[in-house]
């Protein structure tokens, strides 16, 4: 971590079944939150992981380059053969997808049991 | 950072840190002016975002160098001019990031969201060095940012 940043972003982890649940919190912004979600999705990917749900309901503020490092963390996984999909969109996230017009290209739910269920259909299980 | 009873005016280092400090100030003074809480998260996003810009294509994040800002309310709008000390950049050069082949493009945002929520954005290279862009957001405006 750079000297003097602050911890922006806070993550936890949770497996649910064959889904990593990621419960993010605070601000994905240009810096150290970016930098953040790039090095947790490099390392799940590394683990083999396939599935991951990204639980945005904690998440207080977002710029342009945090939706930029969501749209990457999208592209890296689906490029892996995996799922990324989001959850519990804030009404200013949801709002920001929706004027950028990637709520249409993200698999969004607000309902962890249903969202974990459809990464479990695609999967053919 | 300096007032008076409708200009606020204040210079940061170009220092990422310094980016929460302005969101306050840009939040406080959109409240001040009367705008709306939507208003205000969206005049705090313009702001955020120019000054992203200008610290880190402007300024190229050299500390040395710093970014200025004045806010100043009038009766009918709140204008914001964001000032680098960078050799300049140019937002026609981005691509429209709505565009089908650009939807998944990880940068280029920024500034479609600062024309979005704003009324009024303006680019003027300054004579010497730098940057200065000017945000103006009417009260009452029609522009819904969506």
């Amino acid at each position: 971590m750079k000297e003097g940043w602050t911890v922006s972003m806070k993550s936890t982890l949770r497996q649910v079944d064959s889904v990593t649940v990621v419960d993010l919190s605070g601000r994905i912004t240009l810096g150290e939150g970016c930098t953040q979600l790039r090095e947790l999705i490099r390392e799940q990917l590394g683990k083999g992981t396939k599935f991951v749900l990204l639980n945005l309901a904690d998440v207080t503020y977002i710029d342009s380059s945090g939706i930029g490092e969501l749209v990457s963390a999208f592209t890296t996984v689906s490029n892996q053969g995996g799922q990324l999909k989001l959850l519990n969109l804030t009404k200013k996230v949801h709002d920001l997808l929706q004027i950028t017009k990637l709520y249409t290209v993200f698999d969004v739910h607000d309902d962890e049991a249903k969202a974990i269920t459809s990464f479990e259909k695609a999967a053919g299980a | 950072m300096t007032t008076e009873s409708n200009i606020v005016e204040m210079t940061l280092e170009s220092d990422l840190n310094r980016v929460e400090v302005v969101e306050e100030v840009a939040r406080r003074v959109s409240a001040t002016a009367g705008f709306d809480e939507d208003d205000q998260h969206k005049i705090e996003m313009a702001v955020h975002e120019s000054v992203i810009n200008a610290i880190w294509h402007g300024n190229k994040n050299d500390p040395s160098k710093q970014v200025w800002l004045r806010f100043q309310i009038f009766d009918d709008r709140l204008e914001i001019r964001v000032r680098d000390q960078g050799s300049g950049f140019d937002p026609g050069g981005v691509a429209n990031p709505l565009k089908e082949e650009n939807l998944l493009n990880v940068s280029g945002r920024g500034i479609f969201l600062i024309r979005t929520f704003m009324d009024e954005y303006q680019v003027k290279k300054l004579e010497g060095q730098g940057t200065e862009v000017t945000l103006v957001k009417r009260l009452n405006s029609n522009n819904s940012g969506q």
